[in-house]
């Protein structure tokens, strides 16, 4: 019908003189954008089917394509903007939920870009990382509460569950099922190279994946998917999922036509079946039921892994932090609004949670006002972008950080936000055999070692540069930061002053 | 504006002197030392720790303190009636000169806590005195403590530190340790309690230095009951030793392995028992590492003990001869009051010079 007509919003623009119809556009769209018309002898495109994920354009031998923004427009109106109008058009049309994916785009205040770092001059040397040693080693978990000696007053080494990173930063919790086989062999890889962790998220583990157990986190989410004995015992560490900052409040969906295969055996579902997590965990209704899923994950491994509790950044998730402080966990991962996702509604990922900078400052202020900061360590995710938000995240107070989409870039993602259709052309967010290998987990792993030795470089330098030379130093060292043009109200709950003062 | 309200970057000028013997001596000799290094101040602070300076009262914890004005005093005293039992109380004698202006009102009082607040307040004893000197200089306006061992006592004011020697007449005490500060403030503190050394309980620290990891270090320390207010590495610092020392019972040489912890890849290289010992210290401690450049020298009771950061980005240089043990930021200051010393060297980074007076000695 005519009413639901809606102009693409983007456009794919073919330079004629330029194609050669070698048909590689078309044979790489996943979603047939792209067609060879014989009679004319001549590449057609359907701006309709595009969803800008570029992997045309990357792959034209001749660089005869681009992708631009259309200037298609309605009437200009500030209030009535073309993507509302378009949206009523499409639910008005099918009666659904609007359904996105990655993480929330809206022009929300980004906070880590208005906070700057500092750095030493004259009264304090800065450490040159090329010539001196710069310590990036963190330990997870909660600290020994008191000091026991023996008979020989040697110092009892008592220490609590923990996990050992090369780097505070580990890759966060993506399932196998919304991510592809090679993706989740290339987040493994890397991990066991770079001697951090990567995250199962709530599909299980595979098989062939268990050698990497002590460079794994398996999470246990509230589907409970392929939980067993052998899936907790593997792990380097334990997930509890309440939340996840696309979506707070709702539990993980996967179509029942991406459970197939082993995906379904990993799961433990019949193929087919979709993979609807509830949104709360069912035996937890209140805090003190999370402290006996806790203690049951202990029990079912002998108290020797540490077990994180990772929630969505809400209005009150200082509260909520020192709740699970005072419940067992080990670690409490926070994940802002603006953390990533396979598939969710769209109001949820665009207008629920807050952003993990306040959330951070502010849970981290409660536990050391309450004097349990040492009870547990503190991760964030959601959106860490680069390594400038790693070293402003640790000193507001964070010991370690979550990175999902930056690593699902490394690994080809152009941000399309169209996981949640399976189709994924860079073979990330798909389980379509053919798109599947066109992610090669020797190169895809390789470029998340890349990565992480490129922040780690760039931490290394900024820690220099303010004359730290070991992480902890850095930790909670909010004297470091300066706001620039944030109110007294966020300066106060950021717990930083403004630059010039 | 006053120490306390904004932070005050400061290099500086140290010295120790102790005799293992626990032989008394008079402070004319730290005065000696700290004069070499003038060049080291800019006039801004100075001051001096002396243990062993009150034997007939050992038993006491000695409260100096500065007065702002008389309300304060008034006010003060009437607190620490409330807490102690007072055996004695005067000024601090002084002399007059003309390098020292702007004294605050200076008092010492010998003090033990009333059996009965001790009682009900369910602390240990240290603990008490710990909790009255924070509740003193955190809530009664133009009150501070700023010396709170028993047999020891700090000197300090906004001057040259000779001058403060002269001004204290420490030249008149006599102990088995002393400790100086010269100090080099990027910014002029207007207050007395802003000069070094800083002390809690028997504990006293200087430092030169500025250490990258103060904020760190504050937030971690706060959480553990301590009120940092007068944003300096110092104070930090000797809140740090007494968390270690005092509440954790660590030993000097185990605080010297959290506070200039060894790098991981020295730690890794050491035999399995001494590895896990400081793996274990580093994890559980690892809020209590300072970074940045610092040198520091500890005083206690019975005790001394100097330290460098782990990359020593400040210069320390121990002497020793006989039963004395010096410590100072330059050697210079050590030979000009003992050119004869049978070994000198510089510490290395990280490596912690501990020296305890004889058990029996004091």
């Amino acid at each position: 019908m005519a009413i639901d007509y809606i102009y693409p919003d983007y456009e794919i623009v073919r330079n004629y003189d330029r194609c050669i119809n070698c048909r590689v556009c078309e044979r790489q769209c996943a979603n047939e954008a792209h067609e060879y018309i014989e009679s004319s002898n001549k590449m057609v495109s359907d701006d309709s089917k595009c969803v800008n994920c570029h992997r045309c354009v990357s792959l034209c031998p001749t660089r005869a394509l681009k992708i631009v923004k259309s200037d298609h427009t309605f009437k200009t109106n500030a209030n009535w903007e073309g993507k509302s109008i378009k949206e009523i058009y499409k639910q008005a049309e099918s009666g659904g939920v609007l359904l996105s994916s990655m993480g929330n785009p809206e022009n929300y205040p980004v906070y880590f870009d208005k906070i700057l770092i500092n750095a030493s001059q004259v009264t304090n040397p800065s450490i040159d990382p090329l010539r001196e040693p710069m310590e990036t080693r963190v330990y997870l978990g909660a600290k020994p509460s008191k000091i026991e000696r023996d008979e020989n007053s040697r110092i009892k080494r008592n220490l609590p569950p923990h996990v050992m990173l090369s780097m505070p930063v580990m890759f966060s919790a993506m399932s196998y099922g919304s991510l592809s086989y090679n993706a989740h062999e290339s987040l493994a890889r890397a991990s066991a190279e770079l001697g951090i962790l990567y995250n199962t998220g709530e599909g299980g583990l595979h098989e062939n994946l268990y050698k990497y157990g002590k460079n794994t986190i398996v999470q246990v989410a509230s589907g409970r998917f392929g939980v067993h004995k052998k899936y907790l015992s593997s792990a380097a560490a334990i997930e509890i999922k309440m939340g996840q900052g696309a979506k707070p409040g709702i539990g993980g969906h996967l179509p029942g036509k991406k459970i197939v295969g082993d995906i379904s055996r990993t799961r433990m579902i019949p193929e087919g079946t979709d993979a609807i997590s509830p949104a709360p965990h069912h035996d937890i209704y209140s805090i003190e039921d999370l402290r006996q899923l806790v203690y049951s994950l202990k029990e079912a491994t002998r108290y020797t892994k540490p077990v994180i509790v990772k929630i969505a950044a809400v209005h009150n998730v200082s509260a909520i932090a020192s709740g699970i402080a005072r419940s067992g966990a080990d670690i409490i991962a926070i994940d802002g609004f603006r953390g990533g996702t396979g598939a969710a509604p769209t109001r949820i990922r665009d207008h629920v949670g807050i952003p993990i900078e306040l959330a951070l400052a502010s849970v981290d202020k409660r536990l050391r006002d309450e004097g349990i900061r040492d009870n547990v360590s503190i991760v964030v995710g959601g959106s860490i972008r680069s390594s400038a938000d790693i070293v402003k995240a640790i000193a507001l107070g964070a010991d370690c950080v979550y990175i999902g989409t930056a690593a699902l870039i490394a690994l080809g993602c152009h941000l399309c936000r169209s996981c949640h259709s399976g189709k994924c052309n860079w073979g990330i967010a798909t389980q379509r055999e053919d798109l599947v290998k066109r992610l090669n987990p020797n190169i895809g792993y390789k470029r998340l070692v890349n990565l992480m030795t490129a922040w780690q470089h760039e931490i290394m330098e900024m820690m220099g540069g303010m004359g730290i030379n070991s992480i902890e130093s850095l930790k909670g060292n909010r004297l470091m930061l300066r706001g620039v043009g944030l109110n007294e109200k966020e300066l106060e709950i950021l717990g930083i002053k403004h630059a010039g003062e | 504006m006053r120490e306390g309200m904004f932070r005050n970057l400061s290099g500086c000028a140290i010295s120790g002197i102790i005799s293992k013997s626990g032989k008394r001596f008079s402070g004319q000799r730290i005065i000696d030392s700290i004069t070499v290094m003038h060049e080291r101040s800019n006039g801004l602070g100075g001051g001096f720790a002396a243990y062993g300076i009150y034997p007939e009262y050992k038993d006491y914890y000695a409260f100096h303190m500065f007065y702002d004005n008389r309300t304060a005093k008034k006010e003060c005293e009437e607190f620490l009636e409330e807490h102690f039992d007072i055996i004695n109380l005067s000024k601090i004698p002084t002399r007059k000169i003309r390098e020292i202006t702007d004294e605050p009102l200076i008092w010492r009082y010998f003090v033990t806590p009333l059996p009965t607040k001790l009682a009900e307040s369910q602390l240990d004893e240290r603990e008490f005195v710990a909790r009255c000197v924070f509740r003193i200089n955190t809530c009664i306006d133009g009150a501070y403590v700023f010396s709170s061992g028993k047999n020891m006592g700090v000197f300090k004011a906004v001057g040259f530190p000779e001058d403060v020697g002269y001004f204290y007449r420490l030249d008149e005490y006599e102990g088995y340790c002393f400790t100086a500060h010269g100090r080099y403030p990027t910014n002029t503190p207007g207050w007395w309690g802003g000069a070094h050394p800083f002390a809690l309980l028997d504990y006293s620290v200087v430092h030169n230095g500025e250490i990258s990891s103060y904020d760190a270090n504050r937030r971690a320390i706060e959480m553990y009951g301590y009120k940092c207010t007068l944003l300096t590495d110092t104070e930090v610092i000797t809140y740090i030793i007494d968390y270690l020392h005092r509440k954790n019972k660590l030993t000097f040489n185990e605080i010297c392995s959290v506070m200039a912890a060894p790098f991981w890849s020295t730690i890794e290289s050491k035999p399995q028992e001494e590895r896990e010992e400081l793996e274990f210290l580093r994890y559980t401690f690892a809020s209590q590492l300072i970074n940045g450049p610092f040198s520091i020298i500890v005083g206690f009771e019975g005790g001394m003990m100097a330290l460098n950061d782990r990359l020593k980005l400040r210069s320390m240089v121990v002497g020793e001869k006989d039963d004395m043990v010096y410590v100072a930021s330059e050697e210079a200051a050590i030979r000009v009051i003992q050119n004869d010393l049978d070994k000198v060297w510089s510490p290395k980074g990280g490596e912690g010079v501990i020296v305890t007076v004889e058990k029996g000695k004091i």
